[in-house]
């Protein structure tokens, strides 16, 4: 699971509707897998991040290039550094954990798995 | 011509797991094709959802027809190997895709709310009873098995499909007969303003398959 995956997943446990995103990264295995460098994706994704998640997300994992706030101007060396933490960035294993509920979801083999039980939807 | 995707790496192992691509993906495949000009210069999705994505073959040709990073393409599935196989297949032929585990888009919303581009459902269309759906044991059957009119699980899904799309976003749907594709457009026009098309229709052996595309009335 890709950090950019992460920031799209929040917890559906019945009733848990409030403080349910992002879900929080614990004991978790890191992978970093190159890919090609696309700044027109990067741009066009940044309008549909939740940027706060992110920085939150990725200081989880020791990751700490990230700015709290979002520049203005998104030089090359800014999207080239968001592409290593966004896309590059892959979790393998670990789990997920609702900051509200603490409903933990598992991540296994790089998949996230959101299925509840019966009782929990 | 873009080529079906590569499905080497599964074997008839495989496939006692997960989906085998047949006919239907096979003619949704044919419909993304026939709009890849549309899909590349009009759309230009950032994100898009296949809903269901069993060995990830449809999600990989979509990234084919988009070319592989230009877009990020989720796929979510109930079946945990799918899931697996999809990322397989996407990983085979130089295809990024980001697989989820879970039922239908759980999990995905509100988040996701109106910034799906691109949705594609190959859903389980066959008619059978509504035990068959939900006592089956088998994970292929849920693949496939639809309950009433085929029906159950697409009607779970056409309310969501409105808090999915963007604005500017398509969704392509696979049907047969059967599952009364009329009927399918006019809820989707009564209760969520969708427009639909029918983009392609094809005979397997007795099933009439087709392919309806879906969009907001305000593109």
């Amino acid at each position: 699971m890709r950090l950019v995956t992460h920031n799209m997943l929040q917890c559906h446990v019945k009733g848990c509707n409030s403080n349910n995103f992002p879900l929080q990264l614990s004991d978790v295995e890191i992978e970093i897998q190159e890919t090609d460098f696309n700044p027109k994706f990067l741009r066009n994704m940044l309008s549909k991040l939740e940027w706060n998640a992110l920085v939150k997300t990725a200081l989880e994992i020791n990751i700490t290039t990230l700015p709290n706030v979002l520049p203005n101007d998104l030089d090359e060396e800014f999207l080239k550094m968001l592409h290593r933490v966004l896309l590059e960035t892959h979790i393998k294993q670990g789990q997920m954990i609702c900051p509200n509920c603490n409903h933990t979801y598992p991540i296994k083999d790089g998949i996230p798995n959101m299925l509840l039980s019966e009782t929990e939807t | 011509m873009i080529p079906t995707p590569n499905l080497d790496h599964l074997s008839p192992g495989d496939y006692e797991l997960v989906y085998e691509p047949a006919e239907d993906t096979f003619l949704l495949l044919d419909a993304l094709e026939k709009d890849a000009e549309f899909l590349r210069n009009e759309i230009k999705p950032c994100i898009c959802l296949e809903i269901g994505s069993g060995t990830g073959c449809v999600s990989t040709f979509l990234g084919k027809i988009l070319g592989d990073g230009t877009a990020l393409l989720i796929c979510t599935d109930i079946n945990p190997y799918a899931s697996a196989i999809t990322n397989k297949t996407g990983y085979h032929n130089s295809i990024q895709l980001d697989s989820i585990t879970t039922n239908l888009v759980n999990g995905l919303l509100p988040r996701l709310y109106h910034s799906i581009d691109i949705l594609c459902f190959n859903p389980p269309y066959v008619v059978t009873t509504s035990d068959d759906l939900y006592l089956s044991k088998s994970i292929i059957e849920k693949a496939w098995a639809g309950g009433i009119d085929g029906r159950e699980i697409i009607d779970k899904m056409l309310p969501l499909v409105d808090k999915l799309l963007s604005d500017k976003g398509v969704f392509y749907l696979l049907l047969i007969n059967e599952n009364k594709p009329n009927e399918v457009c006019e809820i989707m026009k009564n209760n969520y303003h969708l427009q639909s098309e029918v983009l392609l229709s094809r005979l397997a052996g007795r099933e009439k398959q087709l392919i309806l595309k879906f969009w907001r009335n305000t593109r």
